[in-house]
C-alpha cells in the first residue's frame, strides 16, 4: 500500500515537472503545408509538416536509420510479400484503436489511381490484413526499397476518412477537396488544431502517444514567412524562437547578435551540372557535340575552381563533392568523393587533345530561384570557363520555366540538385538520373545520355534484395560516372538555421524539422 | 443613370474578357505546373499522365474556352497547389487585403488633405519645405525598402509592434476581421503605412497643387474682396473645388493598392490575395492566377464606376446636367 502511495507519487511529481516544463515553440520557415491531405500532393516541405501529425510504419531516427515505427517488425515471406506485425494500444488523435484496416486504407488511398503521390509506392499491389495487428503489403516483384518508401506514407484512419467522406484522395483533376485537406488525424507526436495557410498553423503534443517523447514542448505554432528579410527580424524581434532556412548573408548577424544561435550542416542537396547528349548542342548547331568527348567533359570539370566557389559564393558553408550523392546516403563511396583539381593548364592540354585548341560554344543554364546562390554559381562557372577558352552562353530564369525546359532536354550544360528523397538512397540517382530514359527510368535524364552498363546497373539494384551487393552495385555506377566525367558535381548545399540560444534542435541533412526531438529550455 | 450603369457593366464584361484573354496567353510563359507537381524522378509517363488530366496538353484557347465556360457557372476551378477550390482561397483572403487598403485609404486622406492644405497656405513656411522634401522621398523610395525599414526600427530595434501576420482576428460569419483585437490593430499598422505612403505623397502634392491654382482664381479673389471669412473662403469654397481630381486618383489608386499590396503583403506576409497571388506565380498555379486577375479586372470597373458616380455628389453641376 505504502509501496503503492510512493509510486503514485512519483508519477505525480514526474507528470507535475513534465507539464511545468512544457513549452510553446514558435517557428517559421519561407513556405507553408499546401495542404494536410498525405495524398493530394509531393511538396516535400508539406510532408515534413504532415509528418508532426501522422505516423509512418517504419521512421528515420535521429541517425536518419530507419527503425520501427507502427510497424513493430516485419519478414519477407515471399519475395513479393512483406508482412508487418503492427504495435498494440496504439490510438488515433479522435481516440479510435489503430488497427491493420487503417493500414490498408492507408495503402489504398496512396496506390489510387487519383492520389498525388502514388509513385511514392510504384511497386506495391494492394495491402491484405491478416488479423487486427498483421498485414501483408504485396509487390509486382523483388523490391529493396520498401521500408524506405514506407517512411513517407502517413497512416490515416479508416473510420475517420470514413465518417468525413475523405475515402477518395484530393486531386485537381478529378476536382475532389477533402475535409482531409484541412484537417489531420493521425497517432503521430503533435495533433492539428488549426491550419490558416500562409498565416498560422497550430499543433499541441499528443499526450496520448504511444512513443516516450524526447520532447518538453506543449504546442507548437508555426508561422511561415516568405520574404527572408521579414522571417530575420520576426526572429530577432522575439517573435519567433526558430527559423529554418536563414540565407546566408544573414547567418554572420544572427550569430552576432546576443541570444541567438545559427546551427549548420551539409544538406542531402546535392548540385551539380549535367550534360547534352545529342548529335549537337543548341549553342552550335551544325557542328558535332563537343560534349559527347570524355575529354572535354573532363577539361570543364578541371576548368571550374571550386574552392573559390566555396568561399566568396557559398561563404565557406557548402561541402564540395567529387561523387554524386552524399555521405549518409546508401551507395556513397568515399574514395571517389574527392573533385578533379582545378587545373586550368590541364584543362587546356585536355580541350587541345580533344581537337578544341581554341575551345568551342556551349549554353549554361540554371535556376535563379531554387538553390542556394544558384545564379551566382552558374555565373562563376561561365566566367571560369570563358577564362579556358570556352564561349558560354549562360541564362538564368526562374524554376518555373527552366525545369520544364530541362525536363524536354532544351539545354546544353545545366544545373539540377538532387537530394535523394524521400527514399534517401542511391538507387534514386541510378534511376532518375543515370539510366537512359526507358521504363520509367531516367525521369531526370533529359539530355539523352545512354550508357548501357548504367541502365544494367539500375536495373541490377532495383531487384537485388541484399544490402551489402546493392551497395557494391550502386558503388560500381558512382564510379563509372567519376571516371566518364558524367557530370560535374558541385558541392552539397549549406543548410543553416537560426533559434533563440533556450531552443535544442537538432539538425537533419534531409532538411526535415523534427519538433519531437525539440527542447525549449 | 440607369443607362449608364448598364453601359458600365458592359464594359466591364470587355475589360474582364481581355484581361483574362491576355492572362491566358501569358501563363504558357510563366511556367509549367506540371514539373512542380510531380515528384523529383517522376518519370516522364506520370508527367504526361498528369499533364493530360489537368487539361494542359490543349492548346491554350481551349483551355481560355474551357476557363469561361467554368467561371459563367461559377466555379473558377481548383488551386494546382493548395488542392482547394479557388472561390474559397479568394473568399478566405479577401478580408484581409481590404482591411489593408482601407486603412491605408483612410490614412493617407486623413493625412495628405490637411497637409496638402497647409503647404498650399503657407507656401514659404520652413514646415512646407521640409514636407516637400520628405514627400519626394516618400514618393520615391521602393515599398520593400519602406516595409522592411519600418520592420527593422519599429519591431527589431524598438519591439513596439510586430513584423509579420495580422495579429488575432476575430470570424464574423465568413468575414475575418483584424479591426477588433488589440494585436489586429498592433499588426495593420506597419504594412498600411508602407501601403499608404505613396498613397498619401501623391494626394499631399495634388492637393497642394490644386489649391494653389483655385486659390490664385477670380471667384476667391472676389470672396476675400466680400471680407468672407478665411477659413470659409479656405475650407468651403477651395478646398472643395480642389477636391475634384482627389476623389479621381483616390478611387483609381485604390485600384493600384490592391495591386501594390503584393509587395506589401509579402515583405509582411500579411495573408491576404496579393501573397496568394505570388506563390500562385511562383508554382505556375494557372486556376488561381486566372481568378486573381479576374477580380482585380472586375474590382477596376466597379471602383472606376463609383468615382463616376461621387462626382455628382461633389459637383453639383453634373447633377443638372445629367438630369
Amino acid at each position: 500500500m505504502k509501496r503503492g502511495l510512493m509510486a503514485l507519487a512519483g508519477a505525480l511529481a514526474i507528470l507535475m515537472t513534465q507539464s511545468a516544463g512544457a513549452q510553446t515553440l514558435r517557428w517559421s520557415a519561407p513556405g507553408d503545408a499546401v495542404s494536410f491531405d498525405p495524398n493530394a500532393q509531393l511538396d516535400s516541405f508539406t510532408q515534413n509538416i504532415q509528418l508532426m501529425v501522422y505516423d509512418t510504419l517504419v521512421r528515420r531516427n535521429r541517425k536518419l536509420e530507419i527503425e520501427p515505427g507502427l510497424a513493430t517488425s516485419w519478414q519477407i515471406v515471399e519475395p513479393t510479400r512483406w508482412r508487418f506485425k503492427l504495435r498494440p494500444g496504439v490510438k488515433f488523435h479522435d481516440g479510435e484503436p489503430f488497427t491493420a484496416d487503417d493500414i490498408v486504407t492507408t495503402v489504398m488511398r496512396t496506390i489510387d489511381p487519383d492520389s498525388r503521390n502514388k509513385g511514392n509506392l510504384a511497386t506495391v499491389v494492394k495491402a491484405e490484413k491478416v488479423d487486427d495487428l498483421t498485414v501483408d503489403i504485396v509487390l509486382s516483384g523483388p523490391y529493396p526499397l520498401l521500408l524506405n518508401d514506407l517512411t513517407g506514407i502517413f497512416v490515416m484512419s479508416k473510420s475517420w476518412l470514413e465518417k468525413n467522406n475523405a475515402m477518395k484522395p484530393g486531386n485537381t483533376s478529378t476536382g475532389v477537396t477533402t475535409f482531409a485537406s484541412t484537417h489531420a488525424n493521425g497517432t503521430g507526436p503533435f495533433k492539428l488544431e488549426s491550419y490558416a495557410p500562409d498565416s498560422k498553423t497550430v499543433m499541441t503534443a499528443n499526450e496520448g502517444w504511444w512513443d516516450k517523447p524526447e520532447h518538453n514542448l506543449k504546442r507548437i505554432e508555426f508561422r511561415p514567412i516568405k520574404s527572408d528579410a521579414t522571417r530575420v527580424a520576426a526572429l530577432l524581434s522575439g517573435e519567433i524562437d526558430m527559423i529554418s532556412s536563414v540565407p546566408l548573408q544573414d547567418v554572420a548577424r544572427v550569430t552576432g547578435t546576443q541570444g541567438f544561435k545559427v546551427v549548420e550542416d551539409p544538406s542531402l542537396r546535392l548540385i551539380f551540372l549535367g550534360f547534352n547528349w545529342k548529335p549537337e548542342l543548341y549553342a552550335d548547331p551544325g557542328k558535332k557535340n563537343p560534349l559527347l568527348d570524355v575529354k572535354v567533359r573532363q577539361a570543364l570539370w578541371h576548368a571550374v575552381d571550386l574552392e573559390a566557389i566555396q568561399k566568396r559564393i557559398m561563404r565557406g558553408k557548402s561541402r564540395n563533392t567529387g561523387t554524386m550523392v552524399a555521405p549518409p546516403v546508401p551507395g556513397y563511396v568515399a574514395d571517389i568523393d574527392k573533385p578533379l583539381a582545378y587545373d586550368p593548364a590541364l584543362s587546356k592540354k585536355l580541350l587541345t587533345e580533344a581537337g578544341y585548341p581554341n575551345g568551342f560554344k556551349t549554353g549554361l543554364s540554371c535556376t535563379n530561384d531554387r538553390y542556394i546562390a544558384d545564379e551566382q554559381l552558374c555565373l562563376a562557372i561561365a566566367g571560369m570557363w570563358t577564362k579556358a577558352g570556352i564561349q558560354v552562353d549562360v541564362k538564368t530564369e526562374s524554376k518555373a520555366t527552366y525545369f520544364p525546359r530541362q525536363d524536354r532536354g532544351e539545354l546544353d550544360v545545366w544545373m539540377l540538385g538532387w537530394a535523394t528523397l524521400p527514399q534517401m538512397d542511391g538507387f534514386s540517382v541510378l534511376s532518375g538520373i543515370f539510366a537512359s530514359r526507358k521504363d520509367g527510368y531516367g525521369g531526370s535524364n533529359a539530355g539523352g545520355m545512354t550508357i548501357p552498363a548504367l541502365d544494367e546497373l539500375a536495373r541490377k539494384t532495383a531487384v537485388e534484395l541484399d544490402e551489402g551487393k546493392r551497395r557494391a552495385l550502386m558503388g560500381e555506377a558512382f564510379r563509372i560516372a567519376k571516371d566518364q566525367a558524367l557530370f560535374i558535381p558541385l558541392h552539397q548545399q549549406p543548410l543553416a538555421w537560426a533559434m533563440r540560444s533556450n531552443v535544442d534542435m537538432p539538425q537533419f541533412p534531409d532538411e526535415y524539422v523534427r519538433p519531437w526531438f525539440a527542447k525549449v529550455n | 443613370m440607369i443607362a449608364s450603369i448598364g453601359s458600365r457593366l458592359g464594359q466591364a464584361v470587355l475589360v474582364m474578357l481581355a484581361v483574362t484573354a491576355i492572362a491566358f496567353v501569358m501563363f504558357r510563359y510563366v511556367g509549367d505546373p506540371v514539373a512542380m507537381m510531380s515528384r523529383e524522378d517522376a518519370s516522364p509517363a506520370e508527367k504526361a499522365e498528369l499533364r493530360a488530366s489537368l487539361g494542359l496538353d490543349r492548346p491554350a484557347i481551349v483551355q481560355y474556352g474551357e476557363f469561361l465556360g467554368r467561371t459563367l457557372k461559377g466555379d473558377l476551378g481548383i488551386s494546382f497547389r493548395n488542392q482547394r477550390p479557388v472561390v474559397d482561397l479568394l473568399a478566405e483572403r479577401l478580408p484581409a487585403t481590404l482591411e489593408l487598403v482601407i486603412v491605408a485609404t483612410i490614412l493617407s486622406l486623413a493625412v495628405g488633405i490637411p497637409v496638402g492644405v497647409y503647404c498650399a497656405l503657407k507656401p514659404d513656411g520652413a514646415l512646407t519645405r521640409a514636407i516637400q522634401t520628405i514627400s519626394l522621398v516618400g514618393i520615391s523610395m521602393p515599398t520593400f525598402v519602406t516595409g522592411i525599414g519600418l520592420i527593422l526600427i519599429f519591431a527589431v530595434t524598438l519591439r513596439w509592434l510586430p513584423s509579420f501576420g495580422r495579429g488575432d482576428v476575430v470570424q464574423i460569419g465568413g468575414w475575418s476581421t483584424g479591426f477588433l483585437t488589440r494585436s489586429g490593430w498592433a499588426s495593420l499598422l506597419l504594412p498600411s503605412i508602407t501601403l499608404a505612403l505613396y498613397q498619401l505623397t501623391l494626394i499631399m502634392r495634388l492637393v497642394r497643387a490644386e489649391m494653389i491654382d483655385v486659390l490664385s482664381s477670380d471667384y476667391i479673389r472676389f470672396a476675400k474682396a466680400r471680407g468672407l471669412p478665411p477659413r470659409y473662403i479656405n475650407f468651403r469654397l477651395a478646398l472643395r473645388n480642389a477636391l475634384m481630381p482627389v476623389v479621381t486618383v483616390t478611387g483609381l489608386q485604390i485600384g493600384s493598392l490592391i495591386a501594390f499590396a503584393i509587395v506589401t503583403e509579402t515583405v509582411f506576409q500579411w495573408p491576404g490575395m496579393g501573397l496568394l497571388f505570388i506563390q500562385a506565380v511562383s508554382f505556375a498555379d494557372v486556376p488561381v492566377m486566372a481568378a486573381y486577375l479576374l477580380f482585380v479586372g472586375f474590382l477596376f470597373v466597379v471602383i472606376n464606376m463609383i468615382v463616376d458616380l461621387t462626382y455628382t455628389l461633389i459637383d453639383p453641376r453634373l447633377r443638372t446636367r445629367r438630369a
